[in-house]
Order: structure tokens, then sequence, then C-alpha cells
């Protein structure tokens, strides 16, 4: 009976315990802290590839790519504000601080944005005078934090973004981790140099709509109501989000899915909290429009936008702009392959290294450590996302005037199908042949 | 000696003439008459002027100054002098809760108590409160001095930094990472420094407070005091 005259049973791995729910476990018990990493989610969310756009046909003209008009620029804060954001093209570059990043990756940053005519923002450490240089727009962010804050930058921004969330981590602080506490951070946070620095998760000072809008007077008033106000909240509950920010006085409504990235956060936090940035920006409009506020207080979208199709796609489904965070420092050269072997040092490949809360980015960009950061020419960094920006921008008015829109304004949620029955439901536009929207009351 | 009345003219004229004043102004003492709770008075001031405030503030009375003095005689809604940089808010009366919340400088004075969350994430600002201040006071401090003559509620300090706290009266609970310190001779010396700023000087002993500062246990992550978070 030594002999087996049968083949035995193929191994078979678990489905619920995967590969990456192993290691996991075995990570978490052998170190007894749970996973810190940056960036957003990476589980497969039903996201804008699940939409496809309708060209024209029998029943629309397109217009002539080379030849007629296809308008890009977005004004934002037309609300209250007397100086409205004017950019030439509605892709913005999300808050991103000096802290988590380099300041030459700011740099960059500000230079790029400011070439392809957008703007880029400040983040939970403050505006540095590089930011601020080469920066022609610039969004400064009032956060829980506070690090940084005060009246001169206020006023030197040319507005400013109240931070309730954000996608990553809806409800949740931050951390930046003392390995990345440089002087010069610990100065502009006015913090010991090596600690962990936490950001509060609430406000010091306010609590609740009510109070925001007394706060939303405050900044006003110290910034002779010249500067546009916006309001970042991650996409959780979109419709009630947005109909307080608007009851809050806000000119702005900045949200962010849950595919939006962070500089560090709980893997568990950045994978289970939150919503896909698809389900979000409808239930949003249709408070907007329920309130007769489309248009009027202006809509950003982040958390995941990749190309000029989410752009276009994000548009139709009502935004009046979208923000991009993760994409632009791929532009910058985050993540680039020509690092591979550093990222294979760092037990990573490259396109999935996320640790940027240890400051080690081989690509200079998510570090505070000189040697690293100085990899970064900030001038040909900015350069490619200036490069990035625009290739978004005509990928965008291609699909655009396909549509027979003369403005990426005009596409609208009738230009749109689904693939999917989720992403028709949580889009609210009908599956592709069908005219079918799952979800729609009759 | 300006004087704005707030019963005929608007809170936006009177912000706009006190930030317009430069380092130079002559018009250096001004008072503002029927502030009848008004929010955001005299909110970002950047000059060394004297505001005189002849009643009661709503939020954020102060909030940013820099420079200026302010007395408000009455008391002071939400967030007295947040994020002030520098200067003096002298509130007479009693001021609500975050008072001098996030402040980077100055010295923010109240006579009455203060409420929850004062000076929660100080970072550099004195403040003196002559009565008692209310639950989670100083949360997340980061340095300034903090003064109270009367009495602390809960969570004192919580998840402290680098502020250092002197209370004179009961404290009815220390917050996560916060603990009381020894009272060295420096501590007495500003302790008393910040007395005699508050106009209190040779009337409060300093032997009677007690200084709270942080344990710094909790400065980088540890998960053996995951039960302190």
């Amino acid at each position: 009976m030594s002999e087996r005259d049968w083949l035995p049973t193929t191994p078979r791995k678990s489905a619920t315990f995967d590969d990456y729910a192993l290691s996991e476990i075995r990570r978490a018990a052998a170190t007894g802290i749970y996973d810190i990493r940056g960036g957003g989610s990476k589980r497969r969310l039903p996201n804008f590839d699940d939409l496809l756009l309708l060209g024209a046909s029998m029943t629309r003209y397109p217009l002539e790519g080379y030849r007629e008009k296809c308008g890009t620029e977005v004004t934002l804060g037309t609300r209250f504000a007397k100086n409205p954001l004017k950019l030439a093209i509605p892709i913005t570059i999300a808050g991103m601080s000096f802290g988590s990043l380099s300041a030459q990756a700011k740099e960059a940053l500000g230079r790029g944005a400011s070439l392809a005519g957008t703007s880029t923002t400040t983040g939970d450490g403050g505006m540095t005078p590089e930011e601020r240089g080469q920066s022609r727009h610039l969004v400064y962010q009032y956060l829980p934090s506070r690090y940084g804050m005060n009246p001169d930058d206020l006023r030197r921004a040319d507005a400013i973004e109240i931070v309730i969330g954000q996608g990553a981590k809806p409800g949740g602080g931050g951390m930046l981790l003392g390995q990345k506490i440089s002087d010069r951070v610990a100065q502009m946070r006015n913090l010991p140099k090596g600690i962990d620095q936490r950001s509060a998760c609430r406000h010091p000072d306010w609590t609740g709509a009510d109070d925001l809008e007394i706060k939303i007077h405050e900044l006003r008033e110290i910034t002779n109501w010249e500067k546009p106000i916006y309001l970042k909240v991650g996409a959780s509950r979109p419709y009630y989000d947005t109909a307080l920010a608007v009851k809050s006085g806000a000119d702005v409504v900045v949200l962010d899915g849950m595919q939006g990235g962070t500089a560090a956060t709980q893997e568990v936090f950045i994978e289970h909290v939150g919503i896909p940035l698809l389900s979000a920006i409808r239930p949003a409009v249709q408070a907007l429009q329920d309130l007769g506020m489309h248009r009027k207080v202006q809509l950003i979208v982040s958390g995941g936008i990749r190309n000029g199709a989410d752009v276009a796609k994000a548009l139709a489904l009502g935004a009046d702009a979208v923000a991009i965070g993760t994409a632009a420092l791929t532009a910058l050269g985050d993540n680039d392959p020509q690092w591979e072997a550093e990222y294979e040092r760092l037990g990573t490949t490259a396109g999935a290294y996320d640790d940027w809360h240890e400051g080690k980015d081989p690509a200079g960009i998510t570090t505070q450590t000189p040697e690293l950061a100085a990899r970064l020419d900030p001038v040909k960094a900015g350069r490619r996302l200036a490069n990035y920006l625009k290739v978004m921008t005509l990928e965008a008015q291609t699909l655009a005037r396909a549509c027979g829109k003369n403005h990426l304004h005009n596409l609208e949620p009738e230009d749109l199908v689904a693939l999917t029955i989720e992403a028709a439901a949580m889009a609210r536009v009908p599956l592709a042949g069908t005219e079918w929207i799952p979800g729609q009351r009759f | 000696m300006p004087v704005v009345d707030l019963a005929k003219s608007s809170l936006r004229e009177l912000n706009a003439a006190l930030q317009q004043l430069g380092p130079t102004t002559n018009e250096t003492d001004w008072t503002v008459l029927n502030p009848s709770g008004e929010h955001a008075i005299a909110a970002g001031v950047d000059a060394p002027v004297t505001v005189t405030i002849a009643g009661p503030v709503g939020y954020f009375c102060g909030g940013m100054n820099k420079l200026a003095t302010l007395v408000v005689e009455g008391s002071a809604g939400q967030g007295v002098g947040e994020n002030m940089m520098s200067g003096l808010i002298h509130v007479k009366g009693d001021a609500s809760q975050s008072a001098g919340a996030t402040g980077r400088g100055g010295l923010l004075i109240v006579e009455g108590n203060a409420s929850a969350r004062c000076g929660i994430s100080m970072k550099g600002i004195d403040i003196v409160v002559k009565g008692g201040i209310g639950h989670l006071s100083a949360f997340m401090g980061q340095s300034g001095r903090l003064v109270v003559f009367g009495e602390a509620g809960e969570a004192l300090g919580d998840s402290l930094y680098e502020a250092r706290l002197y209370v004179r009266g009961p404290v009815a609970g220390l917050g996560a990472d916060c603990i009381e310190k020894e009272m060295r001779d420096e501590h007495r010396q500003e302790l008393f420094d910040l007395i005699k700023a508050a106009g209190e000087a040779g009337k409060v002993d300093v032997g009677e407070f007690r200084r709270y500062g942080s344990a710094r246990k909790l400065y980088n992550f540890n998960i053996d005091n995951v039960d302190a978070y």
C-alpha cells in the first residue's frame, strides 16, 4: 500500500485567507502594530472605467477636433468671494503637505500647476516659500492641527480650503511619523524634532455646521471677503455633507472619494471607510440641485482620477472640476521603474511602493532626507506635471467634442452609460444598451 | 480716539478699519460700542493699537490677533483669541470654550472662568485664567503656558506635548500622558512673571500652584501604550 494509484488533491488556497490576508496576519502578530501606509484604496472598486461616453451619432453633432473650440476654463468661488479663482483647466492639484512631501516636490507641483494654468494646494504643515513662489494659484488648507497657520499666509493665499476630512480616512486624523520630522518640519509645526506628530480629527474651535458657518465668517472677515472658501469632505454621506457645506456658507465643495491618497494612515482605514468617488458625485450634485446651487457653489471631486476620460466622466456627472494627488506625484516621478533596484531593497516594487511615511522614497518625493530629496529636479518634474495636465485636458476635450460639447462643463449624465449594474446604480446612468438605472424609482 | 458704534456701523466696516492700521498709526486707541455678542469682532488686527470693546462678544473675537491689545468689557464667546500670534487679549468676564485655541503667541487673560478646551492645541500662547477651566483644556498643547487660579476639569493636558500648565485649584483629572511635575525655581520664576503680567503680582502666591506637563511617553507610537490612546 506504499504506492498511491491516485493523484493527490491540488493544494488549494483559501479565497478568504488569501496570500495578502495571511501575510498581514503574520505581520501584525510579529510587530504588534497596525499597518500604516500612504496612498489610497488599492482594491478593485467601481470606477470611471465602468462608464462609457456616448459619442455623437444621428441625433447629435460632434465638433471638429482641430477647428472647433471646446472650452476648459473654470471659475471657483463665485458665491461670496470678491476674487474668485479663475483656472484655465478644470484639473487642480490636491492638498499635500510639506513634511509628507519634500520642499522640492512641493515646488515642482507649483511649477507644473502654474504652467498648466491651474492651482495647487498646501497641506497639513503650512505654506512654504517654495510653493507660494512657484504657484500662480495657491489654495491654503485650514486643518484641525493648524500646523503653520498664520494670518499672513492666509492673506497670501488665493483660496482657503477648510478640511473636514479626506477620502482615504473620513473621520480620521493624521500622523507624521518621527523619522520625517526634520529640523525645518519641526520648526514649522512648533514641535520637537523626531517625535510623531499627530493631527487631530476634529477642529479645535468649532463643532458642527452652525459653528462652521461662524468660522467661515471669521475667515472671510480676516481676509476682507476676498478669498474663495472651499470645504473638503471625505466621501461618506455626500448628499448631506454637501447640503451642510452650502448651509455653512462655503463657496466650493471638495469631495474626495476613498481612492484619494493620504501621506500615512492605517491600511484598515484606507480600505474600509468611505465610499468610491463614482458613487459620491451624483448625491452631491443632487444636493446642490435641490438647493438651487448647482454651478453656483462649485464642486471639485477627487480620488483616483488618472486621465482625461476620468475628467470628462466626472464633469459629465456634474462636477465643476477635479483634483489629482497620486497621479500628480506619479507624473513627478513617484514609483518610477528607474528606481526598481532600490524599491526591491525596500521590499517592494515600482508601482507598489506606499511606505511614504518612512521617508525613504527613492524618487525623492515623499521624504525629508536631503540626499533623496535632491534627486528630484523641481524644474524638470514640474515640466512633466504640466505635460501630463495638458494631455489630460486634451483627452477630455477630445471626448467632449465627440459628444458635441463646446465646453467641458456641457457634458452631462445623458452622455454616459454604465458597463456594470453597480456603476449604473452608483452613477445613476443607464446600463449600456438598456434604459435601466438600478435603484431609480419610477 | 476713534469710536465705532456697532449699532450704527457694520462689523465689516469696523474690521476693515482696524485691519488697515499699520505699525506707525496714530490712531492707537479705539472703542467699540454695542458689540452685542457679534462674532469675529476685531479679528485679524495687525497693529500695535488698543481696542476696548464695551460689552460681550461672540465667537472668535480677536482671532489671529497680531500686536494689538484687545480689552473685552464683558464675556467672550467661543474661540476668543484663536490662533493669536502676539499682543494681548483681556477678557473682563468669562470665556466660552476653546479660548486661545492654537494660539501662537501673546497673552490671553480671562478674569472670570474659561470653559472646556481652554488652550486646546496651544502653540506658544500664554493664557492666564483667574477662575477655573473646563474639561480637555490644553489638549495636544504644543508649547506656551497655561495658568489657572481656580480649578481644572477632567482630562487636563490630554496628549500634551511641550506646553506647561500651572493650576492652583483642584484638578478633576489628568488626560493621557499628562503628569504632575516638580516645580523648580525656573518654573516659579516664569509663573511669577505671568501672574505679574496678569496684574496680580503680590496678590497670588506662586507656592500654591502645581505644575503639570507631558510624560512624553506617547511621543513615538508604541503598541504597549495602546490603552492610552
